[in-house]
């Protein structure tokens, strides 16, 4: 009886949490598939009425706005670029603070929580005004430099809790074998890295895609404008009536590669987050 | 003297030591340089000039105009009810939000630690929400809670169909909140699920054995024993939401008084071009941040000590 309740108790919240992280995600889903008409005119309810029906009209209309594929082609390529950067650097920082002995490490890791909790929106008025100043305001790489320095924190702590369980006595061996600091890094401790390396990569890419404050803050035209900012600006055809549907249809394009993400490395991703949490 | 006597193998090992520490206190700078450099070009650089520009009159409208004011931009915001009322707004959003998080957080976080079927399954989708773009978050939440569109009203039994959820300051709040706990409260539950892994299932058995209820072994054992994952969790979350933006920004834009601090120091840089004042706002903002960083960090000291003393 006991162990039947359990086992009871254990399917409802499993039934609860897919529902608490799928139902939103299925709604905006829904949402897009419910016509322009319908929704000017009001269609409440959670499926598209009956002749209210959009079919893939909003997707279309949404891929071929040109404001909304260059924000995707922003956002693809500043989120990519600040990423391999990024972790290039968490890696050199994460490994001399997991290995090495030095003064100065209490610093990195202060500076690190210190930036992790940084109010970022305290930060637009001066760089705006820096930005615009140095001519790189309203540029790609306008954004990369902040996106670089946001998620650094993340990586560093990520990788150095994946460092800390590398087995050492491998590099050791490397040095006693006559090769240097360097080149036993390089060599021996990198390819041992990798996973961590890809864990921070995703993280660290979740994060560029997901700013806002920055995206709509140090760009102006479409020339840098990344995905979130451009479809909080989107306003159709008609300034009067937002184009709830349309909009709808931008946000699950936006999720796509999210999900494509969440999907193929969910482990790697888990282990990362609660690594860099707990240890650290 | 007894340095003139010291055997000549001892010299030179203690050498080689020495030479070994700099040579990786050398390579460690190098290493730490680019990323140290990196973080503090974009937050401590723009803070300071957030600083300077906060003590003049300076509107991007009027560059020219330029003027040093002292700290009168100060007395301004902190004199100004919005200032205090945007603060009070993200305090209760950062009160509120944490602590839905927090118990709805570790009730996931149980059923994940205990579930033995479809992990995977579960996994994958709980960090859905977490990878979510928030905009795209804020956007599913004003539409479900749409009186024309969309389906939250429909659903709940005391609601009349026609409810506007926007019209007014407490269930703008709510539908602001409903959104932010949505997209984090996964991310809360893997920190605790981390935490929970590392309670030791033997002392949980022990505690049965002795005769201790569930809601005891609850309260005296997993809980204590995990206090730094939730601690660390807390915080986390707590100065996270403390920085409230994207979804004010795209649900109400500010609109019945549900502006957060950060949206007004926006508001006051980018849409106003009022540098001056708005770097105060900033300077403000960060100082507040900190605050609120030291006294959970304070807070939990106690907490502890107070739940050390009941055991």
């Amino acid at each position: 009886m006991k162990a039947w309740l359990n086992r009871a108790g254990m399917v409802a919240g499993f039934a609860l949490i897919l529902g608490w992280c799928l139902l939103p995600v299925a709604w905006i889903v829904s949402m897009s598939f419910k016509s322009q008409e319908a929704v000017t005119n009001g269609s409440p309810g959670f499926f598209p009425s009956e002749g209210g029906g959009a079919g893939w009209q909003n997707y279309i209309d949404v891929l071929q706005d040109d404001q909304f594929a260059r924000a995707i082609l922003n956002s693809i390529g500043i989120s990519l670029i600040a990423t391999i950067l990024s972790v290039t650097f968490a890696t050199f920082t994460a490994y001399a603070v997991a290995r090495l002995e030095f003064k100065g490490k209490k610093f990195v890791l202060t500076t690190a929580l210190v930036i992790a909790m940084f109010p970022v929106v305290s930060l637009v008025g001066p760089l705006f005004d820096m930005w615009r100043t140095l001519g790189i305001y309203d540029t790609w790489l306008g954004l990369i430099i902040p996106y670089m320095s946001f998620t650094l924190p993340l990586a560093i702590w990520t990788l150095s809790a994946f460092f800390r369980e590398i087995p050492w006595e491998m590099e050791q061996a490397a040095q006693v074998d006559g090769a240097t600091a360097w080149q036993a890094f390089r060599r021996v401790i990198v390819p041992l890295a990798a996973p961590g390396v890809f864990t921070a990569a995703i993280l660290t890419f979740f994060f560029a895609w997901n700013d806002f404050v920055f995206g709509i803050s140090l760009t102006s035209t479409e020339s840098a404008r990344p995905i979130p900012a451009a479809l909080s600006f989107f306003v159709g055809a008609d300034p009067f009536n937002r184009p709830a549907s349309l909009l709808a249809a931008g946000a699950v394009v936006a999720t796509v590669p999210i999900v494509v993400l969440v999907l193929v490395f969910q482990r790697k991703i888990v282990a990362g987050l609660t690594a860099g949490a707990v240890k650290g | 003297m007894s340095t003139t006597i010291a055997p000549d193998a001892d010299r030179t090992r203690t050498a080689t030591a020495s030479d070994r520490t700099r040579a990786e206190n050398s390579l460690a700078r190098k290493l730490v340089a680019p990323a140290i450099v990196l973080m503090l070009l974009v937050t401590a650089f723009p803070m300071l000039r957030a600083l300077y520009l906060s003590l003049f009159n300076y509107s991007l409208t009027a560059p020219d105009d330029r003027e040093f004011v002292g700290l009168s931009n100060y007395v301004t915001a902190l004199t100004d009810s919005l200032f205090w009322r945007d603060t009070a707004n993200t305090v209760m959003i950062m009160v509120v939000t944490v602590v839905f998080e927090l118990v709805i957080g570790f009730a996931f976080a149980m059923v994940m630690h205990r579930v033995i079927f479809a992990r995977g399954v579960v996994r994958t989708s709980i960090l859905i929400p977490y990878g979510i773009i928030t905009v795209v978050s804020g956007f599913a939440w004003q539409f479900a809670f749409s009186n024309s569109n969309g389906f939250i009203n429909s659903w709940l039994p005391f609601i009349g169909d026609d409810f506007n959820w926007f019209a007014e300051y407490p269930s703008s709040m709510i539908a602001i909140m409903a959104s932010e706990i949505w997209k984090t409260t996964p991310f809360m539950s893997l920190l605790l699920l981390a935490g929970l892994a590392q309670v030791s299932e033997d002392m949980i058995e022990a505690a049965k054995v002795d005769g201790a209820s569930w809601w005891q072994r609850l309260w005296k054992v997993i809980l204590p024993n995990m206090r730094s994952a939730i601690m660390v969790a807390v915080l986390f979350r707590a100065l996270d939401a403390y920085r409230i933006f994207d979804n004010i920004f795209v649900m109400t834009a500010g609109a019945n008084g549900t502006e957060s601090i950060s949206f007004l120091t926006y508001r006051q840089v980018i849409e106003q071009f009022q540098l001056g004042i708005g770097s105060a706002l900033s300077v403000l903002l960060f100082l507040s941040v900190l605050l609120v960083a030291y006294l959970i960090v304070k807070l939990f000291r106690v907490d502890l000590a107070a739940a050390r003393q009941e055991g």
